[in-house]
C-alpha cells in the first residue's frame, strides 16, 4: 500500500523540475517579473481608474523618465559601482533644459545637445573620481549628490522666477512633453529604442561585454587588458547623460523647477535596480531587469500615493523594498550553486525484483567462472578509459581514449600504436558504415565521423528541443552507443539529458528515465529523437530482421527492442529484464548470437535504495558527493545472448586480476576484444568454438568484391 | 609617506587653530562668549555623532541612519511625554528603539552581509519613514512640562563649563574606554583592519558588528537627547539636512581612513573643532544654506581623496563589491 503511493507520487509529481527551473538564468528575471504582475493585479483590482488609457500613459511616461535613470544606474551597478548623485544630476539637467530653453531661448535641438553634454559632464565628474582615482563609488556619488544639489539650489534662487514666468509654445518642445504616437507617449518610445540598443550593447558588443567583465571581476579583467578605469569612467559619463535624457523629458512635461526636483529620487531608482535583479556589486543585470523593477517601484509608489498613504509610509515602503531585494538577491548570489545542487538531484521510486544468482554453485547461466582470466593485454598503461573497441576489415583495433583521441594499434601482435584522429571530447560507441567510415559517439559533443584516412567530421550535435522540457535537451549530452541500419540510419543512445559526461554515475541515483534513443539519417542530414524517457539507454544493435534494433538500458537492468520499420514500427519490447548486472554495449557474435558487456553487478543495498526516493534524496542534500551511494562499476562480466531474450553464456574474471571491468566486446577472428571506461588495457580472449574467419563489418556489409 | 599620515592630525589641528584665528580676527562678532556658546552647543552634537560614528569606521563600516537615529527616539521621548506618558518609561522606549534599529543594522550587515553603506541608507530612510508617518504629529515635536528638568542636559553649565560640551566630554571618556581599555574595543580594531584575519583568528566577529551598530544607535539617540533638551524641541526634519555629512567629514578629516582599523577619540575631538568652526564661520559670514552645503560638499571631498591616497584600500582584504 505505502511502496504503492510512493511508486504514484513519484510516478507523477516531477521532481526534477525544481533543479532545472532554479538552474536557469531567467528564473533571476522571472522573479520580479512575476512580482510586477502581482502589484499591478492588486492595483487594477484597487484602485478605479488604473487602467483607463490616461492614467496609463500617465505610468508610461513617468517610468519612462524614470527609466532612463535606471538604465544608467544599472550600468553603473553592473560594472561594480552605485551612482547616487542620479538626483541631484537630474535636477541639475532639468533646470539646465528650462534655462537655455526659457531664459536664452536657445532653439529645441540645441537645448538637448547642450543638456545631454551638461549631464555627460556632471557624470564624467564621478567618473574622473571614482574610475581614474579610483574613490569608493558610494561616499563619492554621495558627496557629489550634495555638491550638485547645493548648486542647484543656488541656481534656482537667482533663476526660478524667470523660467516660471516664461511660456515657451514650442511645438516640437510640446511634442517631447506631451506628444504620443499612436497613444503611446513619446518618451516610452525613446526609451523602448534606447532600451533594445541597450540591450544589445550588454549582451552583443564588446564594451557591454567589458563592463560585465568589470562587474564579476575587477582584478581579472584588468590582468586580461581590458582598460578598467577608462571603462568605469565611461559607465558613469553614460550614467550622466541617461539622467539628463530623462531630465529633458521631465522638463519639456512640466516645465517647472521646483526646490525638491529629483530629491530622494536615487532611492527609487536604486530600489529599482535591486529589485528588478542587477547584483549589488555588479557583473550581473540587464536592461528587461532594470525596467522591471522601475515599474514594480512606479507602481508601487504610485499606488500609495493615490490610496492617500502620508509621506512616511511611502518611505517605510521602498526601504523595506529595498532590504528585502538586497537581501535575498546578495543570500541567492552568494548560495546559487549550492542550493541547486542539493535540490538538482532527483531521486525516483524504480523497483527491481530480487537478481537471478549468480554464486559458483547456484548454477543458471549467470554462474560465475574464471574464463577471462587468461586474458592477453593489449596496450596495458599506454590507453586510458577504451570504453568501445572496434576492428575494422583489415584487423587494426581502434580504440577511444579519455584524452579525446581515438587510438589504433596493428596486428599481428597489437603492439605498435599511433593516434589515429583527435576529437577533443571522450570517444564512447563505435560503429563502422558500409563506405569504412568511423562513425563515434562522444561524450558531451554529439556524433562524429571520421573518414578512413582521419579526418573528423561532426554528423550532428543537436536534435529537436521537446516542447515541454526544462532543460534544453536539444543539445546532445552524453552520447553513448551506436549502430547503423542496411538503409543508412544511425541510432544512438543518449544515456541522460540531465547529467553531463563527468556526472553521469548521478543519473544512475536518480533511477530516472533520463535517456533516449535517437536516430540521424546520413542519407539527409536530419536527426530526430526515436524515444524518450528511457534509464540510461547505453547499448545498441541493430538485430537479425533488419528491421529493429536492440537496446540495452543501463539503469532500468533490461534489453529492449524497438522497431523502427516494417509492419511492427514503432513498438517496443521487453527481451530481457531483471537482469543481475548493468548492461552497457551489446555487439554482433559469430553464430547469430548478440554479445552483451555487464558493466556492473546489483547489489542489494542499491536494489532496496532505488525503491527508497526519499532516503537517496536526503542522501544526496546531506552527505558530501563522494559518500553517497552509487551503482557498483567494479566488477562485471560478457554473457552471450539471442534475440528470445536467453542468456547462453556468461566470462567472468573472478580474481579481478586482468578484466574486471567490461563495458564493451567485440568479436573479431576467434577472438573477443575487451574494453572496459575504467581501464587502463584491452583484452584479447580466445574463443572456442568460434567462427575463426567472422570479421564483424564483413558480415555486416558483405565483403567488398 | 607614513610621517605624513602620522601627522595628520596634528595637521589638522593646526588647520583649525589656523582657521579659529583668521575668524577671530577678521570676523565681527565670533569671538564673543555667545557665539562661543554656539559654537560648542552645535559642535557638542556633532561631536557626539562623530563618536558613534567613529566606533563604526574603525570596525570598517559606516552607518546613514545615524541621523534618523538621532531624531526619531528623541523625538518620541518628547512625543510619549506630550502625549502623558512619564518620563522614565519614554526614555526606556527610546533606548528600546534604539537597540532596535542597532540590532537591525547589525544583523543586516553581519549576517545577511549587506553592504554596511546600503543597509544604514535604507534602515535610515524607515527610521525616518516610520516617525514620520506612525510616531509624530508634527514635524516639530514640542516640549512639553513632563520634560520639566530634562533640559539641563543640554542647558546651563556644570563648574562653568556649558552642559553640553560636558555630556560630548562624558560621550568621549566611555568611548575611548571601551576602545582602548577593553577587550571588545581591540576587537573591532581588528575587525575593521582585516575582517577575514580577525575571523579566523576566533574573534566573535558577527556579534561585535552587531554591538558596533549597537553602540552607534545608542550613542545617536544620546545625541538626540542632549540636542532636544539644548533646543527644547525636536526637529525630525533633520533628516532631511545634511548633517550626515558632517558627521561623515568629522571623522574622515580628524583621520579615521574610511578603511577602517585606525584613529580614535583624539581624531573626532579635532575633526569636531575644525568643522565646528568652519561651520560657525560660514554662518556669520552669512553664507547662505546651499552655498555651506557646497563648500563642504567640496572639502568633504577633498578629504576623502586625500583619505584615498593616504590610507589606500588593502587590495587583499577589500572584497569584490565593496562600493
Amino acid at each position: 500500500m505505502r511502496e504503492t503511493l510512493t511508486r504514484l507520487r513519484y510516478r507523477y509529481w516531477p521532481d526534477h523540475l525544481l533543479g532545472e527551473i532554479l538552474s536557469k538564468r531567467w528564473t533571476e528575471t522571472a522573479v520580479p517579473v512575476i512580482l510586477l504582475l502581482i502589484v499591478g493585479f492588486a492595483l487594477s483590482q484597487s484602485l478605479e481608474h488604473f487602467l483607463s488609457p490616461s492614467s496609463l500613459a500617465d505610468t508610461a511616461r513617468q517610468a519612462g523618465e524614470i527609466g532612463f535613470i535606471g538604465l544608467g544606474m544599472g550600468l553603473v551597478v553592473i560594472a561594480g559601482g552605485i551612482d547616487l548623485s542620479v538626483g541631484s544630476m537630474f535636477a541639475l539637467t532639468d533646470f539646465c533644459a528650462l534655462y537655455l530653453l526659457d531664459v536664452l531661448e536657445w532653439p529645441v535641438p540645441a537645448v538637448i545637445i547642450a543638456t545631454m553634454a551638461v549631464g555627460g559632464l556632471l557624470g564624467a565628474v564621478n567618473g574622473l573620481l571614482i574610475g581614474y582615482l579610483r574613490l569608493r563609488a558610494f561616499i563619492t556619488t554621495l558627496i557629489t549628490l550634495i555638491i550638485y544639489r547645493s548648486a542647484f539650489d543656488l541656481l534656482i534662487q537667482r533663476y526660478s522666477n524667470a523660467i516660471a514666468s516664461a511660456f515657451p509654445d514650442i511645438p516640437s518642445w510640446n511634442f517631447i512633453g506631451g506628444g504620443d504616437v499612436l497613444g503611446v507617449p513619446s518618451v516610452a518610445l525613446v526609451y523602448i529604442v534606447v532600451a533594445i540598443f541597450g540591450h544589445i550593447f550588454l549582451t552583443r558588443l564588446r564594451p557591454g561585454w567589458h563592463i560585465t567583465a568589470i562587474g564579476g571581476s575587477r582584478r581579472s579583467a584588468y590582468n586580461s587588458g581590458i582598460p578598467v578605469r577608462r571603462t568605469i569612467a565611461l559607465c558613469y559619463v553614460a550614467s550622466g547623460v541617461l539622467t539628463s535624457i530623462g531630465a529633458l523629458f521631465f522638463a519639456a512635461r512640466l516645465g517647472t523647477v521646483g526646490g525638491d526636483i529629483g530629491v530622494g529620487l536615487e532611492v527609487i531608482v536604486l530600489t529599482a535596480t535591486v529589485l528588478g535583479g542587477i547584483t549589488l556589486g555588479g557583473g550581473k543585470g540587464s536592461v528587461v531587469k532594470s525596467l522591471v523593477g522601475v515599474l514594480v517601484v512606479l507602481l508601487i509608489t504610485n499606488g500609495l500615493t493615490a490610496m492617500n498613504a502620508r509621506g512616511g509610509v511611502n518611505r517605510m515602503a521602498l526601504a523595506s523594498i529595498l532590504l528585502a531585494a538586497a537581501m535575498i538577491d546578495i543570500r541567492w548570489q552568494k548560495n546559487r550553486t549550492r542550493i541547486i545542487s542539493k535540490v538538482y538531484v532527483a531521486p525516483t521510486y524504480h523497483a527491481l525484483p530480487p537478481p537471478p544468482p549468480t554464486e559458483i554453485g547456484q548454477g543458471g547461466p549467470f554462474e560465475q567462472n574464471d574464463k577471462l582470466r587468461n586474458v592477453t593485454l593489449i596496450g596495458l598503461g599506454r590507453i586510458e578509459a577504451p570504453e568501445d573497441v572496434i576492428l575494422d576489415r583489415n584487423d587494426v583495433l581502434y580504440a577511444g581514449s579519455r584524452h579525446g583521441d581515438i587510438i589504433r594499434f596493428f596486428p599481428p601482435d597489437y603492439e605498435s600504436m599511433e593516434v589515429f584522429a583527435h576529437i577533443g571530447g571522450q570517444p564512447l560507441g563505435m560503429a563502422f558504415d558500409r563506405q569504412d567510415n568511423l562513425y563515434v559517439c562522444i561524450g558531451g559533443m554529439g556524433l562524429y565521423r571520421i573518414t578512413s584516412d582521419g579526418t573528423v567530421q561532426k554528423a550532428t550535435d543537436e536534435t529537436n528541443r521537446s516542447l515541454y522540457s526544462v532543460n534544453d535537451d536539444s543539445r546532445l549530452r552524453l552520447a553513448d552507443d551506436l549502430d547503423i541500419t542496411d538503409d543508412g540510419l544511425i541510432f544512438f543512445s543518449e544515456a541522460t539529458v540531465r547529467y553531463e559526461m563527468d556526472e553521469w554515475p548521478v543519473d544512475g541515483l536518480e533511477a530516472r528515465g533520463n535517456g533516449r534513443i535517437i536516430c540521424y539519417d546520413t542519407k539527409t542530414g536530419a536527426t530526430h529523437t526515436a524515444l524518450r524517457g528511457l534509464k540510461f539507454p547505453n547499448g545498441v544493435a541493430v538485430a537479425s530482421d533488419g528491421e529493429s534494433i536492440l537496446f540495452a538500458e543501463t539503469f532500468g537492468c533490461s534489453i529492449k527492442r524497438y522497431w523502427f520499420a516494417g509492419p511492427r514500427k514503432g513498438a517496443v519490447e521487453i527481451v530481457m529484464d531483471n537482469l543481475p548486472g548493468y548492461p552497457d554495449n551489446i555487439n554482433l557474435a559469430s553464430d547469430g548470437n548478440y554479445w552483451l558487456a555487464l558493466v556492473g553487478m546489483r547489489s542489494p543495498s542499491l536494489d532496496l535504495a532505488w525503491k527508497m526516493p526519499g532516503f537517496r534524496r536526503r542522501m544526496a542534500k546531506r552527505v558530501p558527493i563522494d559518500e553517497w551511494l552509487f551503482p557498483n562499476i567494479n566488477t562485471g562480466c560478457v554473457v552471450k545472448f539471442n534475440e528470445q531474450g536467453k542468456i547462453l553464456e556468461s566470462f567472468w574474471d573472478l580474481k579481478g586480476v586482468n578484466h574486471p571491468m567490461i563495458t564493451s566486446m567485440r568479436e573479431h577472428r576467434g577472438y573477443l576484444y575487451l574494453g572496459g571506461i575504467a581501464n587502463n588495457r584491452i583484452g584479447r580472449f580466445k574463443l572456442e568454438n568460434a567462427d575463426p574467419d567472422f570479421v564483424h563489418y564483413d558480415k555486416r556489409w558483405r565483403k567488398p568484391s | 609617506m607614513k610621517r605624513f599620515r602620522f601627522n595628520q592630525q596634528e595637521i589638522v589641528f593646526v588647520v583649525f587653530a589656523a582657521l579659529f584665528l583668521a575668524f577671530s580676527i577678521f570676523l565681527n562678532g565670533f569671538l564673543t562668549a555667545d557665539n562661543m556658546l554656539t559654537l560648542l552647543q552645535n559642535v557638542a552634537v556633532l561631536g557626539i555623532l562623530g563618536l558613534a560614528m567613529a566606533i563604526v569606521v574603525i570596525g570598517r563600516g559606516i552607518d546613514l541612519s545615524l541621523i534618523a537615529t538621532l531624531a526619531v527616539p528623541g523625538g518620541l521621548v518628547l512625543q510619549m511625554v506630550q502625549n502623558g506618558h512619564s518620563l522614565p518609561a519614554s526614555l526606556l522606549a527610546a533606548g528600546l528603539l534604539s537597540i532596535a534599529i542597532g540590532l537591525v543594522n547589525g544583523w543586516l550587515i553581519a549576517y545577511a552581509e549587506v553592504p554596511p553603506l546600503f543597509a544604514t541608507l535604507a534602515t535610515g530612510l524607515f527610521v525616518a519613514g516610520l516617525g514620520q508617518a506612525a510616531l509624530f504629529q508634527l514635524d516639530v515635536v514640542q516640549w512639553s512640562d513632563g520634560m520639566a528638568g530634562f533640559e539641563r542636559l543640554g542647558q546651563g553649565s556644570i563648574l562653568g563649563i556649558p552642559t553640553s560640551i560636558v555630556m560630548f566630554a562624558i560621550a568621549c571618556l566611555v568611548v575611548f574606554v571601551l576602545l582602548r581599555r577593553t577587550r571588545w574595543g581591540a576587537y573591532i580594531y581588528a575587525i575593521g583592519d582585516n575582517p577575514f584575519a580577525a575571523r579566523v583568528t576566533g574573534i566573535p566577529s558577527r556579534p561585535i558588528v552587531v554591538l558596533q551598530y549597537v553602540l552607534a544607535a545608542l550613542i545617536g539617540c544620546f545625541a538626540g537627547l542632549v540636542m532636544a533638551a539644548s533646543v527644547n524641541s525636536m526637529p525630525t526634519r533633520i533628516f532631511n539636512s545634511t548633517l550626515i555629512y558632517d558627521v561623515i567629514l568629522v571623522v574622515v578629516l580628524g583621520g579615521i581612513g574610511l578603511s577602517g582599523g585606525r584613529g580614535g577619540v583624539v581624531n573626532v575631538i579635532i575633526g569636531t573643532l575644525l568643522i565646528g568652526t568652519m561651520l560657525n564661520g560660514m554662518t556669520i559670514l552669512n553664507i547662505p544654506y546651499a552655498g555651506q552645503n557646497l563648500i563642504k560638499g567640496v572639502v568633504l571631498l577633498i578629504a576623502v581623496i586625500t583619505d584615498t591616497f593616504l590610507n589606500p584600500r588593502n587590495e587583499e582584504t577589500a572584497q569584490q563589491g565593496d562600493i
